[in-house]
């Protein structure tokens, strides 16, 4: 989790994210960073994210990112 | 009748299918091109009556179909319309006014509140207010007998090495001129429905909203957070019937490498045309594989040339590593590869002669002067021609391929940066010594290097309220010292391999 938000403070370091479960639907993400995220996530953490996951559910909070992660690691 | 101003377009279409829808977005808002006509005509009458002609006009409105008929509307007042974007940093956006000094600016009830924080003395008006001033055919038409072809329509700014953006201003004639050959190119009509992903900020969205009216085609303004759930994107595209798309290479590949095709194709796509970056090609292909109907084409060319110069429709595989062509000029558009010495050559600048070159930068004579000059092949009478600065080659077909940038100008994410601004910002914070923004191509990452006595996270803070989204280092890096060329200069080059991990 840590690492995580590591890449998530690098982008927006003003962000909370441990309370943040808005962060797609209040606009603080935007293409740009969803580009990142997914990018150093899937070189970090070796997975993939793929299409079917890529919804706003998934980016709203780190919590639930970290959940699809986690996820995304067992299968 | 020969077509010399762009609002013939609107009026010839109108008479033609004035109930059809001409623009939409993804909720629900639409205008159709009776609609489009009537509220244009309102807001030209509207700045006619207040004595408003031949000047820039602010157009500071959400992206909605209201926002195109404000540009109509502009230029049926005899003036030329001037977008701004909502999410623009305050300074810029004070910069780009302060280079206007615009009289008025049009809003809508959700920007009208940050208008008012501007740095501008002018008068701001509402666009539902203006939008129903009534008709005044005898002024609308006493300002178009005035109107002439090289009239400007619209400026648009761009990135400026100094820290301050150009303002790009295009007139009648280019438009229509570059109209008229890339709908022929791409073969447009009045079926083609354009889904429509360019800032209405940038040229780009020409190509969407001229040859609407034109052929009396569609436009849907697809939402900007689709392009960040590729699967949702082609959902959306289906649903709407889209079958054109013009998009930055980016929005491309966010599909292609998602394998959204697996799962959903967009249906109704067959024209896909791309540029502003080069396609790699192992995503061009998972594209050429998956809509194996579809026509490609790649589409060259800078703002200053009025959007695109050059095209080439895909018409073979490419090997990991080759670059797709970026073919020929359309017509009545010339490319003169220069060399060094200023001769022409097989490898040069790629320099740009025709009506599509616009009229310069707006207010900013130096600037013009360096890019817009005489075409060095011509010494008998007056004639410009733009310097692109990008190099460029003819390949063993005859096909011209685009090289590199010729100075530190970059393409990120489809939108055209000059480090150099970057860094002029970065200066002016509190606390930077010095600082280099080098760009890491393979990965698409600005990276932003510094020394001085400003935590990381400030300045990234900072920062954001000084530049567009796009502009803004993906990377920052706190150094002790700036490592230096034997002559004293900043080492972009070590900088640019430590950025890729090529040197520590």
């Amino acid at each position: 989790m840590d690492e995580l938000l590591e890449i998530l403070n690098e982008l927006h370091s003003d962000v909370d994210y441990g309370t943040c479960e808005t962060l797609i639907d209040d606009k603080i993400l935007d293409s740009f960073d969803i580009i990142t995220i997914v990018t150093e996530v899937n070189e970090r953490f070796d997975v993939k994210i793929p299409a079917t996951e890529l919804v706003p559910e998934n980016f709203n909070s780190a919590k639930a990112l970290w959940a699809l992660i986690e996820r995304l690691d067992e299968a | 009748m020969q077509i010399r101003n762009v609002l013939q377009y609107l009026e010839n279409t109108v008479k033609r299918v004035p109930g059809k829808t001409a623009y939409e977005d993804g909720e629900g808002r639409s205008l159709t091109f009776a609609e489009v006509y009537e509220k244009s005509r309102a807001a030209g009458s509207f700045l006619a009556r207040e004595g408003v002609y031949g000047e820039p006009v602010v157009i500071f409105m959400e992206k909605t179909p209201d926002q195109v008929a404000a540009f109509f509307g502009t230029v049926y007042g005899g003036c030329y319309y001037v977008p701004i974007d909502e999410e623009m940093p305050k300074l810029r956006t004070d910069l780009i006014i302060g280079t206007l000094k615009p009289k008025i600016m049009i809003c809508d009830e959700s920007t009208a509140g940050k208008a008012e924080e501007f740095d501008f003395d002018g008068r701001i008006v509402l666009w539902s207010e203006i939008s129903k001033t009534p008709e005044d055919e005898a002024a609308l038409t006493r300002i178009r007998d005035r109107q002439i072809d090289t009239d400007p329509i619209y400026i648009v700014f761009t990135s400026g090495s100094t820290g301050v953006p150009k303002g790009v201003i295009a007139c009648h004639r280019s438009v229509i001129d570059y109209i008229e050959n890339l709908s022929e190119v791409m073969g447009f009509n009045e079926d083609t429905v354009f889904g429509n992903q360019s800032p209405f900020y940038f040229d780009a969205c020409l190509k969407e909203l001229y040859p609407t009216i034109k052929f009396g085609a569609k436009t849907v303004i697809v939402p900007k957070q689709l392009f960040m759930f590729p699967l949702k994107l082609v959902e959306f595209l289906n649903e709407k019937k889209i079958n054109t798309v013009c998009w930055v290479v980016s929005a491309l590949t966010m599909i292609s490498a998602f394998g959204v095709f697996d799962e959903v194709k967009p249906e109704y796509l067959k024209t896909v045309a791309f540029g502003s970056e080069v396609f790699p090609i192992k995503q061009f292909r998972i594209w050429r594989q998956a809509m194996p109907d579809t026509v490609f084409t790649n589409l060259y060319g800078p703002t200053e040339a009025t959007g695109m110069s050059c095209w080439y429709r895909v018409d073979r595989d490419f090997e990991e590593g080759q670059s797709i062509p970026i073919g020929r000029p359309f017509n009545n558009t010339e490319i003169i590869l220069l060399d060094d010495k200023d001769c022409r050559a097989d490898e040069g600048e790629i320099c740009i002669r025709g009506t599509a070159v616009t009229l310069g930068y707006y207010n900013n004579p130096e600037k013009t002067r360096e890019s817009f000059v005489q075409n060095p092949l011509n010494d008998n009478y007056p004639e410009i021609i733009y310097r692109t600065g990008d190099i460029g080659r003819y390949n063993e077909r005859g096909e011209l391929e685009f090289i590199s940038r010729k100075d530190y100008q970059i393409k990120h994410l489809g939108h055209r940066i000059e480090l150099g601004e970057i860094e002029a910002n970065v200066s002016t914070v509190d606390g930077i010594k010095s600082c280099c923004a080098v760009y890491y191509k393979e990965k698409d990452k600005i990276c932003l290097y510094y020394v001085g006595d400003i935590e990381k996270a400030d300045l990234s803070k900072t920062l954001k309220g000084m530049l567009p989204r796009y502009m803004l280092p993906t990377v920052i890096t706190q150094l002790d010292m700036m490592p230096l060329t034997p002559n004293g200069k900043i080492n972009r080059k070590y900088l640019g391999d430590k950025a890729s991990g090529k040197a520590e």
